[in-house]
This record gives structure tokens, C-alpha cells and sequence, in this order.
């Protein structure tokens, strides 16, 4: 259970992570001496600032926000490392904190005396660690170097190794900061998989990420920190979709590109087309950092065997210079169950035959999803990219066999 | 700040489990005794790590913690004793010296490792919450081992010079435990002043210097005259050597005035370096 109200921290600006030398000091005070009354007033930087709130037990928390927004400050208050400037924080229940993969670690120690060190450094006594040994040893897959000193280990060694002695830490506050990315591709599954199995043992977690499909997985709950305060606190998927949608266009002002393609959705928000055959609409949006003359928009949708099922282009475009949306009406969207790519180029100042140039183009995410039910022929072979229902009437013949004989 | 503080505090006071409070440093320091007990596994892994790593990739290891104040004890023997013939009241020189040098070197040391502890661990203390006081206590402490292999070069010494101990032998535990609380002391202020003024780490190895001419180590303190003892005591490495000498040899008589000013001064410099450590610990991993 974590309170925190009101906490901030304030740094001198130039401080954080500079060391005086006493000749800086001396220097002052001898070209100075007289001017200490009048102090200059320093420059202040408030990494976190007036931000409270509420953790339950058992909760898991992610932490979301740019760079440099404070997440790490937060998590170094909430572990004692740093001490806040005002506010206060109450924490109860035993506190362990991962900020950093291989805290503790040296490299003349052998595997084995580091995980024990490694593991006192992070909080645990050494019956836990005697108890979870060969765990550990067992998750960082490094049975065959444990008397081997960590410096002739390869760096995905150690941070396996580092990785397996934090993830089995069991306090009952854990603080974890963005440490999940490291290894190949399959120890970081690993790595989640064992978070998960962590979270889902009923501890209380606060975990800082980038990784957005991280967070989705592993909380319940996300705060969002912007320039060292709480922009939006709420449930998982919808801090997420505004933080994303935010950074999106942040991203697209950045970028130096004319015109930036941020999202698209049908008309209920979603891209999970559930009925191709009354008139769908497809949202596109995107920024434009300058307008857009006589441009060409152009659409294709594209199965997964990079069929273009159809194309439609648009001339004589003028989009005014920021957000735009541009709306596709169809009539229908008759296709069989399944994901598709929207494939869409702008050009500008003409289409591509006629000399415009283009500014953008985007392979639509997330993939359109069709999910109507099928309604052409029950085998693959025969069943075709359409999916539009037919209907087979036998119909008594009016004309006689007689008739036909006797047109001959 | 405070003031709002105040009234929200008592959301969790209700809880059975005790709550652990963060908040802006106050201006007092408080000694946090109870809270390094419940580290003491951790202070044991920093010492252990500590001795572990001191002797790596060596090829002779330990032996060293014998050879240098064997070496320096020959060293001293031939210039302090043979040329310029200060004398060393009826001791063996190899006697007189080795037991001056065995809680000097192991003080020297233990200072400098204690001095540097801050600044060369600031990568964990940036990354997780200990006791930062576990730091120089460990460097003080795994010191102990080397001094323990140096004494055993001094046993052979008594062995070979027939020296036999006297009941005075049973007072060394307390010099000793003097010289690990100066080496203590002296170390928390100056790993403190290094994590903010790395100039420290330049002063260091004059100062070691320094103090060893300001102490009992090349010369008996029976040549400075008794009417300045009482001041030579101020520097309380006077006792721990003279203590040394007279418990371990057996010769000459107490350390008295010198012993009293040494311990006076060895609470002062520790109390007040507790006091400095723990202000300086609520800003350390902002400026290390």
C-alpha cells in the first residue's frame, strides 16, 4: 500500500550528477568574498512536482511519459534512494526496487558469489537466496559458468543473470524500472512471463516502461507523468490510447515531414469490420506541416497474399495545413473473413503520373480485421476474396422438354 | 507544505503492518542503529565482497597483507634504527616496529578504503536503498582480515625473538576496537567530503603521510616530552600504537594520558562523523 501526497523534488539545475572541486569554492570565495549576501538564486528544476496518490495492495501500476518526465525520479523517492523536497510518502509492506539490471554486480566475482551479492544488495537475506539458487541459476541458464568470473561473461550472460536474480526478489512493494528490455527476443518473453507470474501473485507493482504492449499486459492501472506531474491516472487501455494518440502527434510535429498518416478507424472507432455489406466508412487522420495543393490520395486495400483486392485514387485534393481527417464512404465491403492491409499515399501537387510528388505513405496499423460470417464456398479453394451472399432458387421449368425439341 | 502535510498523514495509521515514512530530510540527524541491524547481512556480503575481490588476479593474494609491513618493518629497522639510532626502549627493532606498524597499516588502509567507498560504490547507491552508512563500515571492517594475516607474521616474530607475552596482551581487543573507530571516524568525514569534493582523494595520501610522522610509529612517543603528551594524545592513532607496543612487547607501562585524550577524541570525531555522513546521506545519490 502506497500514499503519496503532494511529493516533489527539486534539483539544482547542474547538480544532479556533478561533483564540486574544493578550488571552485575556494576560487569563489576569494573573487567573491563579498557577494554571499546577495546570492544569485539558482536555477531550479522540479523533476517531480505536487504529485499524489494511491497504490492499494496488490495493485500492479505502470508508469507512462516521455523521457525525462520524471518516471525514474518517482521511482527512486518511493525506493529511498533520493530524498523528496516536500510531500511526503507512506509505504507499507516491504520494498525492493529494480532500476537498474546487475546493481551490485562485479566482474572479478564468479557467477555464483555474484548472484549472492547481487541479491543482498537488492534486499534479500541469504536463506532467501540459499532457497532460490538453483532457480535462478536455472532461469538465467547459466549452470555451466557459475565459477567462472562475470567479466568473461557475454554481456546477454549477465544481464540473464542479473535479470534472474531481480525477478526473484519477493518483497512486497516492487518498483520496477525499465530493465524487461534487455536479451534476445526470447529471454525477454522469459523475462514478462515471469512478471506476470509475479503480478499475478498479489504484490503490489509499480513498473516504468516505454514498451506500451508491456504495460497492456502486466496492469491494471496507469499513471501518465508529464514534465514531473500526473497527466491522467486511470484504467490501462484508456491512458494508454490518449498517451499514444499525444505522442503521435507530438511525433508528427517533430517530424520533417509535409504530411504524417497518425491513425485510422471505421466509423465506430474500431477496425473490426462486422458487416460488409451495408456502406462502411474509413477515417483517416494526419497532420499536415504544410498544405497540401491539387494532391492525390490514394487507397488500397491488400490481402495477406499481397493481392490488391481493390484501389480507388482521389486528384484534386487542398488540405489545409494541420490535422485532417479524410473520410472513405463504400457502399459495401464485401470481403472474406479476414486481415487486410489499407495502403494510402498522398501526393502533392498532382498524381503520381501526372508529376505530383509524394509526401506520404503509410501501411495502415492496426491491419483491418474482417469478421462477417463466410458466405461463399465452403472450401478455401473455391471460396474467391469476395464474401457476398447469393442466393440459389431451383425453379420448376415452364419450358417443356417438348418446347426445346421443338425449337430444333 | 508541511502544514498540509500534517493533516492527510493518517490514511494508513489504522495498518498493522508498520508504515515507513518518506519525507524531505529533516534537520537533526538521526543515527540509524536499529535500521543497519537489520541490514547486518548485507553489511556481511559488502565485507565479504571486499576481501574477496582485494587479492584477485595477485599472484602471491594475501601474502602481501605480511609482506608490506614486513618489508617496511626492515625498512625502518635499517634507517629509523641502525643510522639514525632512535632508540626503541630495549625492544628488538624488528619488535619495536612491526608492532607499531601492524595497527598502522591496518588504520592507513582501512582510511583509505573507507575514503573512496562512497565514490567507487555511487553506481549501487544511485540504483538501490541501503544504510549508506554500510559502506565505510564495510571497508573498515574487511581490513580486519588483513590485519589478522599480519598479526600471525608477528607471532613468528615473538617465537623467534623468545619474546613472551604478559597479561597486557589481553588489553589488544581494545586498542584494536580504537583504531577500527578512529579509522572509522576519520573515514566517514572524509568519504562524505570525497562524494562531494573529489580533491580528497589527492589530500588522502599526504595526509596518511602526515599522521604517520605525527605518530609513535618510526619513533617511541617516550621522546616527546611528557609535558606534551597530553596534546600528542589528541591524535588518537598516539594511543593505539603506544597501547600496541606496551600490550603485545610488554615493555614500558600504560599509556595513560595519552589513552584518555585518544579515546575523548575518537568519540568526538565519530560522533560528529556519524552526525556529517547522515546529513550528507539525504543528498548523496543527487551529487556522487
Amino acid at each position: 500500500m502506497i500514499h503519496v501526497a503532494g511529493l516533489g523534488k527539486r534539483y539544482r539545475v547542474g547538480e544532479r550528477e556533478r561533483y564540486f572541486a574544493l578550488r571552485d569554492v575556494l576560487s569563489r570565495a576569494i573573487t567573491a568574498p563579498f557577494q554571499r549576501s546577495e546570492r544569485r538564486e539558482p536555477d531550479y528544476l522540479w523533476a517531480i512536482r505536487d504529485v499524489s496518490f494511491d497504490i492499494r495492495e496488490g495493485e500492479v501500476v505502470g508508469l507512462i511519459g516521455r523521457n525525462g518526465s520524471g518516471k525514474t525520479t518517482l521511482l527512486k523517492l518511493l525506493s529511498r534512494i533520493t530524498r523528496p523536497t516536500t510531500g511526503f510518502a507512506e509505504i507499507q509492506g516491504r520494498v525492493g526496487s529494480l532500476l537498474e539490471v546487475g546493481t551490485g554486480f562485479h566482474p572479478e566475482l564468479t557467477g555464483r558469489e555474484n548472484i549472492y551479492l547481487s541479491g543482498a544488495v537488492l534486499g534479500m537475506n541469504k536463506r532467501d537466496i540459499d532457497r532460490k539458487f538453483d532457480e535462478i541459476v536455472a532461469f538465467a541458464e547459466v549452470a555451466r559458468f557459475l565459477d567462472t568470473p562475470l567479466k568473461h561473461f557475454s554481456t546477454g550472460m549477465q544481464m540473464r543473470l542479473a535479470f534472474a536474480v531481480a525477478a526473484h526478489l519477493e518483497p512486497e512493494i516492487l518498483l520496477v524500472d525499465e530493465v524487461l528490455a534487455v536479451g534476445d527476443l526470447e529471454f525477454q518473453k522469459k523475462c514478462l512471463g515471469k512478471m506476470q507470474e509475479v503480478s499475478k501473485s498479489g504484490r503490489t507493482i509499480v513498473f516504468v516502461s516505454h514498451q506500451m504492449n508491456q504495460i497492456r499486459r502486466l496492469c491494471e492501472r496507469v499513471m501518465w507523468i508529464n514534465a514531473g506531474q500526473i497527466r491522467q491516472s486511470g484504467p490501462t487501455g484508456e491512458i494508454i490510447a490518449a498517451y499514444e494518440a499525444a505522442s503521435l502527434q507530438q511525433d508528427s510535429h517533430e517530424s520533417l515531414q509535409q504530411a504524417c498518416f497518425s491513425r485510422w478507424s471505421l466509423g465506430d472507432g474500431s477496425n473490426l469490420l462486422r458487416d460488409g455489406l451495408s456502406e462502411v466508412s474509413l477515417h483517416f487522420y494526419l497532420q499536415l506541416s504544410a498544405a497540401v495543393r491539387q494532391g492525390h490520395f490514394g487507397i488500397a486495400i491488400i490481402d495477406n497474399d499481397n493481392l490488391v483486392l481493390i484501389g480507388w485514387g482521389f486528384d484534386n485534393l487542398d488540405l489545409g495545413q494541420g490535422a485532417q481527417e479524410l473520410v472513405l464512404r463504400i457502399p459495401a465491403l464485401p470481403l472474406r473473413p479476414g486481415a487486410y492491409t489499407l495502403m494510402c499515399s498522398l501526393f502533392d501537387g498532382g498524381n503520381n503520373l501526372t508529376g505530383g510528388e509524394l509526401v506520404e505513405q503509410w501501411h495502415a496499423v492496426p491491419p483491418l480485421i474482417v469478421d462477417t460470417p463466410p458466405l461463399s464456398h465452403p472450401q478455401d479453394r473455391w471460396a474467391g476474396v469476395l464474401n457476398i451472399p447469393a442466393d440459389l432458387q431451383v425453379c420448376p421449368s415452364t419450358v417443356t422438354a417438348g418446347d426445346v425439341s421443338g425449337q430444333e | 507544505m508541511s502544514a498540509t502535510a500534517a493533516t492527510e498523514t493518517s490514511t494508513l495509521a489504522t495498518a498493522t503492518k508498520p508504515v515507513l515514512r518518506i519525507a524531505p530530510p529533516a534537520g537533526w540527524c538521526e543515527i540509524p542503529l536499529g535500521e543497519l541491524w537489520s541490514y547486518r547481512e548485507l553489511l556481511y556480503f559488502m565485507v565479504w565482497r571486499d576481501i574477496k575481490i582485494r587479492y584477485k588476479q595477485t599472484v602471491i593474494g594475501a601474502a602481501w597483507a605480511v609482506l608490506q609491513p614486513l618489508m617496511t618493518m626492515i625498512i625502518f629497522s635499517l634507517v629509523f634504527g641502525k643510522l639514525a639510532h632512535i632508540p626503541s626502549e630495549g625492544m628488538p627493532y624488528a619488535i619495536f616496529y612491526y608492532s607499531a606498524l601492524l595497527p598502522w597499516m591496518y588504520f592507513a588502509s582501512a582510511l583509505q578504503n573507507a575514503t573512496n567507498t562512497i565514490v567507487e560504490n555511487q553506481r549501487v547507491i544511485t540504483k538501490v536503498y541501503f544504510p549508506r552508512l554500510a559502506l565505510p563500515l564495510a571497508a573498515v571492517l574487511a581490513g580486519l582480515v588483513d590485519f589478522g594475516i599480519s598479526f600471525l607474521m608477528f607471532v613468528v616474530l615473538m617465537l623467534y625473538y623468545r619474546i613472551h607475552p604478559t597479561v597486557a596482551i589481553l588489553w589488544l581487543p581494545a586498542f584494536l576496537l580504537l583504531a577500527v573507530l578512529t579509522a572509522l571516524g576519520v573515514g566517514l568525514w572524509l568519504s562524505a567530503l570525497n562524494a562531494i569534493y573529489r580533491d580528497v582523494r589527492y589530500v588522502l595520501p599526504f595526509l596518511v603521510q602526515f599522521w604517520m610522522f605525527a605518530s609513535p610509529v618510526a619513533y617511541p612517543a617516550s621522546l616527546v616530552p611528557v609535558k606534551w603528551r597530553w596534546l600528542y594524545g589528541l591524535n588518537p592513532m598516539a594511543g593505539v600504537i603506544e597501547g600496541f607496543r606496551w600490550s603485545l612487547a610488554g615493555h614500558g607501562e600504560p599509556p595513560g594520558r595519552i589513552l584518555i585524550a585518544s579515546v575523548g577524541v575518537v568519540i568526538l570525531i565519530l560522533l560528529g562523523g556519524v552526525a556529517y555522513f547522515q546529513r550528507m546521506e539525504t543528498t548523496v545519490a543527487d551529487v556522487v
